[in-house]
């Protein structure tokens, strides 16, 4: 049975402060004595530093110190990674190479921003241009240059560009690193169909609203540090942190305080925060850098940019027999913290929903000279599932089936969970084909196909595109929490995960609310400051509720026996004498009572005022105390779950091409997903409609772009687009619930979904709309020009 | 260089004066000189919204102003939007609609906001949308802002779907 206030649609408790301006972002934070840090990048992709003259922004009043990276250097090791890979040294500021543009290449400390900016401005950097390293299939065959001249990969290679290559699926043994392809050779074999297609996931910028930022503060004599960032896991700054300044843990205080918006870019600990806590301990002054929304687009890290060369083998009656992926994850010039990683997690996506009896994926992850890549909302899922999808629609097309039929004649069976695939992962539970008729229904699948049809006969250029997804949550290893009932009652509660827009404050008081029987009002959740929450792993991958809910409840069970205990006690012989044992006790508005015996009662207030006492001070009241108990009422407890838990969902939508501008419209989008038990729906509701826009924004609106010389030529948000209100219609969602057999709850996780079906939903639903011109498959981003040509007798 | 201009700024309602770099923008005097941290800066090309205050009745983006300009002007911000421990029904419509996620477009988002029904009390859901696509929003998708606004202006909501309306 869930806990009351499972599933309530209850408004925010963090939105009172956010609705009145009231909220302290990074920027907010205002420390006596702080000054301000402004960095010279460099405006070329690829160059040896000849020189750097830092003469005349030293000279400048209000400034007080200058460094390059070389000097830096001397006091700052190279930055730590997440993944055991081997990786090329990574400094935060360039030393004598520069590898993209926007690397640091020196900082200014200074009095304020402006006085630091002019200062940074008049910082001048000889370079000698090396040739840019822009298209990733060149980059493999090490044209025109190699970034890493001294870097070995993991295969034991030198002078390549090559960072890692990793096989993956069936017939390969990675304990033995033997590879046996009969299976899928076999499956490709004896297919009646085979369909070949190169796609590109491309690359794109997080554009979190708050740009990045950090306040660092030594205090030298405590030789301590607190440091204030926009992250999404301050006990992850804390410990890589405390690991380059050479200092304990313990003397390290890290600080989440509101953080605009994360989607997986301020996972990473950068150059930027390293550099700010590393100069402040060497000056002894707090210091704080505040990203500009342009330095945002170079010097935070890019998302995607996976391409893929797919083929896909089945019968006539549309039944997948093989998959075959060669994947070139383009990782810009550096691995960041979890650079490596991401691209991995596309592999194991390439089943889908899909009963897929052979799988075969080769992934090289390759070095140019771009921002560096790393997770954004999805983190390598959406790549692996847009290439699936647009494999399937393919395949739907070429054999003239429904996209929605042909997904049903592949799905894996409800009886089948859990289900290992073959590409790697195993499925905790799933029952697709609810979903997909949910999806139907909502959207009225027969009625848009007539409704196309007509309009089509009628020269409009109209298109339908469905996709079926699944997404791998709750990963990143364990959470933590502490419940604590205070003397008068009130509870708080601490978590590890760092929301930063999800809502936390709310959806975790709201199980502690149903299990304790306490008004969510006298319940605080603290997050973000590793002072306060000694403990825990941070908000990303769609883990939050899977693992730092579920640990919540584990330490508020831990408090509600203890309070049991006590209250069973304060009952004393009534109690013993209705047979009750502490099972028997309900928490519920405030009371705790026996079951079937509602006048055997205490108020939650009062057993929390004894659980204080402990033995002497009862004593001396006149009162027993529990044999053994002593005072408190404070647990803690580490959880996570043993897999990852897989929600999925059926995304639907209509798009219309005009024919003299090529400019697609979204007309309409239906998303019906399930990710389990749903705490808070208003919650869960936004999530999506924020990964839907970030899908929909992939494939219409946004795209980083560089020029061949390694230029970034959507610099701002003036060339780089992301989405407004008027790009979108409304919304249509539904939902259907398969829980997960992996939580107590249930609940699987849904902060990325969104991103992962409206994608190729929507690339679908363009190849539909211009199917009349014979086009099969349709590059990202979805530029009307690209459009245009198509309609007129070009292939784009 | 650091000619520095008087000038005389009524913000929330209070008169300020102060003497300011030629350059420096309006957005940074509310956060830095008057510890007004509530306007947002989230750009620097005047896209994304974040700044909007209200410049003599009018939503302005205050990144795009300097203060100079403001002088003699009458300035709203977010957090002389409502009397204090009061809120206005632009605020208590994203609260109630979960217009919000991470808060950090919010200020500018509801300042638009309330610009647009005092131009328009009644929109349709399109005027809605246009009316605030000065304003970006990373979090939301913008369906449950819309749901605000309407919110705020009496209407009846049209885009409750999904979980959430299942609910009521």
């Amino acid at each position: 049975m869930l806990p009351k206030l499972v599933g309530a649609r209850i408004k925010r408790r963090e939105d009172p402060r956010l609705i009145q301006g009231r909220g302290t972002y990074v920027d907010d934070v205002k420390l006596s004595g702080m000054l301000h840090l402004a960095f010279k990048r460099s405006d070329i992709a690829h160059g040896k530093i000849l020189s750097i003259d830092t003469s005349a922004a030293a000279a400048m009043p209000g400034v007080t110190a200058v460094y390059t990276g070389a000097q830096v250097k001397e006091f700052l090791g190279p930055m730590p990674i997440g993944t055991p890979f081997p990786a090329p040294a990574h400094y935060s500021m360039a030393v004598d190479t520069v590898r993209y543009g926007g690397e640091p290449v020196a900082v200014v400390v200074a009095a304020d921003r402006y006085v630091a900016r002019d200062a940074a401005d008049a910082i001048v950097v000889e370079f000698e241009t090396l040739p840019a390293v822009m298209d990733p299939e060149a980059a493999l065959a090490g044209k025109p240059a190699v970034l890493h001249p001294g870097f070995t990969n993991m295969m034991g290679q030198s002078d390549t560009n090559l960072a890692l290559m990793i096989p993956a699926g069936t017939g390969v043994d990675m304990a033995t690193m033997t590879v046996d392809n009969t299976a899928i050779d076999d499956a490709f074999a004896k297919a009646e169909v085979v369909i070949s297609q190169r796609m590109l996931n491309h690359r794109l910028a997080p554009t979190a609203m708050e740009a990045r930022g950090v306040v660092a503060h030594y205090e030298p004599g405590k030789d301590e540090i607190t440091i204030w960032s926009s992250t999404q896991n301050p006990h992850m700054v804390r410990s890589n942190m405390a690991a380059l300044l050479g200092m304990g843990e313990n003397k390290v205080r890290v600080i989440a305080p509101e953080v605009g918006g994360g989607f997986g870019a301020k996972i990473n600990i950068y150059g930027e925060d390293y550099v700010a806590a590393a100069i402040s301990k060497q000056l002894g002054l707090p210091l704080k850098w505040i990203e500009d929304r342009s330095e945002a687009f170079v010097a935070t890290t890019h998302g995607r940019d996976i391409l893929a060369y797919i083929d896909i083998a089945a019968t006539k009656e549309g039944k997948v027999l093989g998959l075959r992926a060669k994947l070139i994850a383009d990782i810009g010039a550096y691995e960041m913290l979890l650079t490596a990683l991401v691209p991995t997690l596309t592999n194991g996506m390439l089943s889908c929903v899909y009963d897929i009896p052979a799988i075969r994926a080769e992934l090289y992850e390759v070095f140019t000279n771009k921002t560096p890549t790393d997770a954004y909302r999805g983190a390598g899922r959406p790549e692996g599932i847009y290439f699936v999808e647009r494999a399937m629609d393919m395949l739907a097309r070429e054999l003239d089936i429904d996209p929605a039929e042909l997904r049903r004649r592949n799905f894996i069976q409800p009886d089948q969970f859990p289900f290992l695939t073959q590409a790697g992962n195993q499925y905790d539970s799933g029952n697709y084909e609810p979903t997909l008729d949910l999806a139907l229904k909502l959207s009225d699948w027969e009625g848009l196909k007539r409704f196309r049809n007509e309009a089509r006969a009628g020269g409009r250029l109209i298109g339908l595109g469905l996709a079926f997804y699944v997404e791998i949550c709750g990963i990143g290893g364990w959470e933590h929490a502490t419940v604590t009932v205070e003397r008068d009652g009130r509870v708080s509660a601490t978590t590890g995960t760092s929301p930063h827009g999800q809502g936390h404050e709310t959806t975790f008081a709201q199980l502690i609310s149903g299990q304790l029987g306490v008004p969510m009002e006298n319940i605080t959740i603290e997050h973000g400051d590793t002072a306060v929450v000694r403990h825990g792993t941070g908000t990303f991958g769609s883990r939050s509720q899977v693992s730092g809910g579920t640990v919540m409840m584990i330490a508020g069970d831990k408090v509600k026996d203890r309070m049991a205990k006590f209250a069973a006690h304060m009952l004393g012989a009534p109690f013993e004498d209705v047979g009750a044992t502490e099972e028997d006790l309900l928490f519920e508005d405030g009371m705790i009572s026996v079951k079937g015996s509602p006048g055997l009662s205490k108020s939650f207030q009062e057993v929390a005022g004894f659980a204080y006492l402990g033995a002497g001070n009862a004593a001396a009241a006149g009162m027993t105390y529990p044999a053994g108990m002593q005072a408190g009422l404070s647990e803690e407890a580490f959880w996570e779950p043993g897999g990852a838990t897989f929600p999925f969902g059926c995304h639907i939508s209509m798009v219309e091409v005009d024919r003299d501008t090529g400019e697609m419209k979204l007309l309409k989008m239906f998303a019906v997903d399930d990710c389990g038990t749903i705490v808070n729906p208003l919650i869960v509701d936004g999530q999506i409609h924020g990964g839907l826009a970030q899908g929909i924004g992939q494939a219409m609106i946004e795209e980083v772009v560089y020029d061949e010389d390694g230029q970034l030529l959507t610099g701002s948000l003036m060339d780089y687009a992301i989405p407004r209100a008027t790009d979108f219609p409304h919304f249509d969602l539904d939902n259907t619930v398969t829980t997960s057999p992996l939580t107590p709850l249930g609940t699987k996780g849904i902060g990325e979904a969104g991103t992962l079906g409206s994608t190729p939903c929507i690339v679908n639903a363009a190849v539909d709309a211009l199917s009349p011109f014979g086009v099969k498959h349709i590059e990202m981003m979805l530029r009307p020009e690209k459009l245009w040509k198509i309609i007129n007798g070009g292939q784009a | 260089m650091s000619n520095r201009i008087p000038i005389s700024v009524t913000v929330n309602g209070k008169v300020h004066e102060a003497e300011v770099e030629p350059r420096l923008l309006l957005a940074h005097f509310l956060r830095e000189d008057l510890g007004l941290t509530g306007t947002h800066i989230g750009c620097d090309t005047t896209q994304c919204g974040a700044c909007t205050v209200f410049v003599d009745g009018q939503s302005a983006k205050s990144c795009t102003i300097f203060a100079v300009q403001a002088d003699g002007s009458d300035v709203m911000t977010i957090e002389g939007l409502a009397p204090e421990g009061a809120l206005h029904p632009m605020q208590e419509g994203f609260w109630e609609e979960h217009g919000l996620q991470c808060g950090y477009c919010t200020p500018g988002m509801i300042m638009s906001g309330v610009n647009l029904l005092n131009e328009n009390p009644n929109p349709t859901e399109q005027e809605i949308r246009e009316g605030i696509s000065g304003n970006l929003c990373r979090c939301t998708g913008y369906q449950h802002i819309v749901n605000a606004i309407q919110n705020a202006a009496g209407q009846t909501v049209t885009g409750h779907v999904g979980a959430a309306a299942k609910k009521g």
